[in-house]
């Protein structure tokens, strides 16, 4: 209660102090403030604080067994960080995934909401079974997938083998299994198929309610004008939904660069180092060696490459959005 | 004809969307039955039971591991950061979309920096202050930290909802002498309800699927959640429990699925009044 308190309250005839106070919440300005303090409080505590914290860590020599962050090493972290083969190696492969991620993504939902926009019988059971990958933590799915792409047992290869294509006589044969999670890039290819399948629904939500937004005269128009299916989809719909394609993208790369588990479970980065990711890099630094200097650093690494690229999309949106 | 041909391709472009989405749960459903001895056969039909269904994997599970306690602490997390995330975003959400002026106006981008500053960037610093406040190995850590990723969404998406709300109706209010506080609670917060459900569920979603926060704050299995106590508990070393991970994703999966589906429309909505279809917020 403090808070209200130190508020400058200035109501013209100040008799008690609940009136004044009374009198103060009248204000926007006043009420406006109070309402938002809370969230903003939390936010620089436990947002903005351990923001801090991370820079002066990467810039220190903590480590867990002596995580005070009073020695300051300038940059020696970022320097060693860099001077790793892996770190380049999990950058390149948080670029490719998530840029693979977002890609195939569009595409879908794109597909994805043509159907749920329209209303056809089983419209509910569709859209119950669709949410499915996306009601799994995102462990769960990994698992999931992980058992899917088991070396030995996995029931895609034996699909494969059924219908041909591996196996002795297949026509990739004679090996039977496509090891997915063994090899460098089917890995890298198998973690972009999994984040598409988990984030897939939150996107088509969100592009979703950007297409039941188009105003049904511009469709009914273009009918009008003797466009097809597909004209009316890109010279129409395409166009209206790209302020909302912009924020599902901005979404799904939010979701997928800074997710650990789907590679920590299916690849654990391996074999070797070739399918890690940055943030897990981070993790295993910092957490699990011990490094909090290297690891914050190595987290750092993608923030400013993240707000460039968010600010600018989100410039680009509303511009869009204007016109 | 033409309609006829139409009709199926729409038909054939739903199936496969289903596919894609439900093949792989469906998978999982059928290997919780399944025996161990027949699951490690090579070569052998993995969609079938050959030697017959067993529930033994569901037992072990609901027996044997700590499933049901990280289902009942996942619940207890995602009830109390569903609380937590509502008491102060909507609030937040309200004042900036009415109250603020100017600084309001562009506070939508500023919500989405926010968002944009990843659990990986943080969770270093944040195990230290769990630490610092005694809160390590507690689900009480994961409801004090997982609401810095549901707070700005939330707020973000409420924004837009507020916005949409015409400002005819707050002021009518003040008219008939309500004050500035009871015009937003009588009159606003009811037309923004649907809004506030979309936060409950992508709330208490986000707060099931975090993974990195739940792995480092919490090593001790009786305080593990689903996220992170699943894979910890269910694989020991090279050994999988295949069957009753499989069971366990289901169990999860499907009832959640369904309840998401059933929101679906909601969802929808939730978005469509936000700052997404107004792209910037």
């Amino acid at each position: 209660m403090s808070a209200q308190v130190s508020e400058p309250v200035r109501a013209r005839a100040p008799a008690t102090f609940g009136e004044r106070l009374a009198g103060a919440l009248e204000r926007p300005r006043v009420l406006g403030s109070l309402m938002l303090a809370p969230a903003v409080l939390y936010v620089v505590f436990f947002v903005g604080v351990p923001f801090i914290i991370a820079i002066a860590l990467s810039m220190s020599d903590a480590t867990a067994g002596n995580p005070s962050i009073d020695t300051f090493v300038g940059l020696d972290n970022f320097r060693a960080v860099m001077q790793q083969e892996t770190f380049w190696t999990a950058l390149r492969n948080s670029v490719i995934i998530t840029t693979l991620t977002v890609v195939s993504i569009v595409v879908l939902a794109t597909i994805a909401v043509e159907i749920l926009s329209r209303e056809f019988r089983g419209k509910r059971l569709v859209q119950v079974l669709f949410m499915m990958p996306w009601a799994m933590p995102v462990a769960l799915s990994a698992i999931t997938w992980l058992w899917l792409l088991d070396s030995q047992f996995s029931p895609i290869d034996w699909v494969l083998v059924q219908i041909g294509i591996l196996g002795p006589d297949g026509l990739f044969g004679p090996q039977r299994h496509m090891y997915w999670l063994g090899r460098e890039w089917l890995g890298i290819l198998s973690v972009v198929f999994v984040d598409t399948w988990r984030t897939l629904p939150l996107a088509t939500i969100i592009v979703l309610a950007g297409r039941l937004s188009i105003p049904r005269e511009r469709l009914e128009q273009a009918q009008i004008d003797g466009a097809g299916f597909f004209r009316t989809l890109f010279r129409v719909i395409l166009p209206a939904l790209a302020p909302v394609l912009i924020v599902a993208i901005l979404f799904t790369a939010l979701l997928v660069i800074g997710e650990i588990s789907s590679v920590d479970l299916l690849t654990r980065g391996g074999p070797g180092h070739s399918t890690q990711i940055l943030p897990l890099w981070a993790y295993l630094k910092g957490i699990e060696s011990g490094d909090l200097g290297q690891g914050a650093a190595i987290a750092l690494f993608l923030f400013p490459v993240l707000l460039a690229a968010a600010i600018v999309a989100l410039r680009f949106a509303s511009r869009l959005h204007k016109d | 004809m033409q309609r006829q041909l139409r009709k199926l391709g729409f038909y054939t472009a739903v199936v496969l969307l289903l596919l894609f989405a439900v093949l792989p749960i469906a998978y999982a459903v059928i290997t919780t039955f399944k025996k161990e001895s027949e699951l490690f056969s090579f070569g052998a039909n993995p969609f079938i039971y050959e030697q017959g269904p067993t529930l033994e994997p569901l037992i072990f599970l609901f027996t044997d591991t700590g499933f049901p306690t990280f289902v009942w602490n996942s619940v207890v997390i995602g009830v109390f950061v569903v609380a937590i995330t509502v008491v102060l975003a909507v609030p937040a959400a309200y004042a900036l979309a009415r109250l603020t002026g100017r600084w309001g106006e562009s506070s939508g981008m500023a919500i989405f920096l926010v968002y944009l500053i990843p659990p990986t960037l943080l969770f270093i610093p944040l195990f230290r202050i769990v630490v610092w406040l005694g809160l390590a190995n507690t689900i009480w850590s994961l409801v004090l930290v997982l609401p810095t990723i549901t707070v700005p969404f939330c707020t973000w998406l409420l924004l837009g909802f507020f916005r949409s709300v015409p400002q005819e109706l707050d002021e009518a209010a003040l008219l008939d002498g309500c004050t500035r506080f009871g015009a937003f609670r009588k009159v606003v917060l009811p037309q923004a309800l649907p809004g506030i459900g979309a936060c409950v569920v992508f709330a208490f979603s986000l707060s099931l699927s975090n993974y990195i926060y739940s792995v480092t704050f919490i090593s001790e299995s009786a305080a593990r959640n689903i996220s992170a106590g699943v894979p910890t508990e269910l694989i020991r070393g090279d050994v999988y429990f295949w069957p009753s991970l499989m069971a366990a994703t289901a169990i999860v999966a499907i009832p959640l699925g369904i309840a998401y589906g059933l929101l679906f429309d909601y969802l929808v909505r939730g978005f469509q009044a936000s700052g997404a279809t107004e792209a910037e917020g």
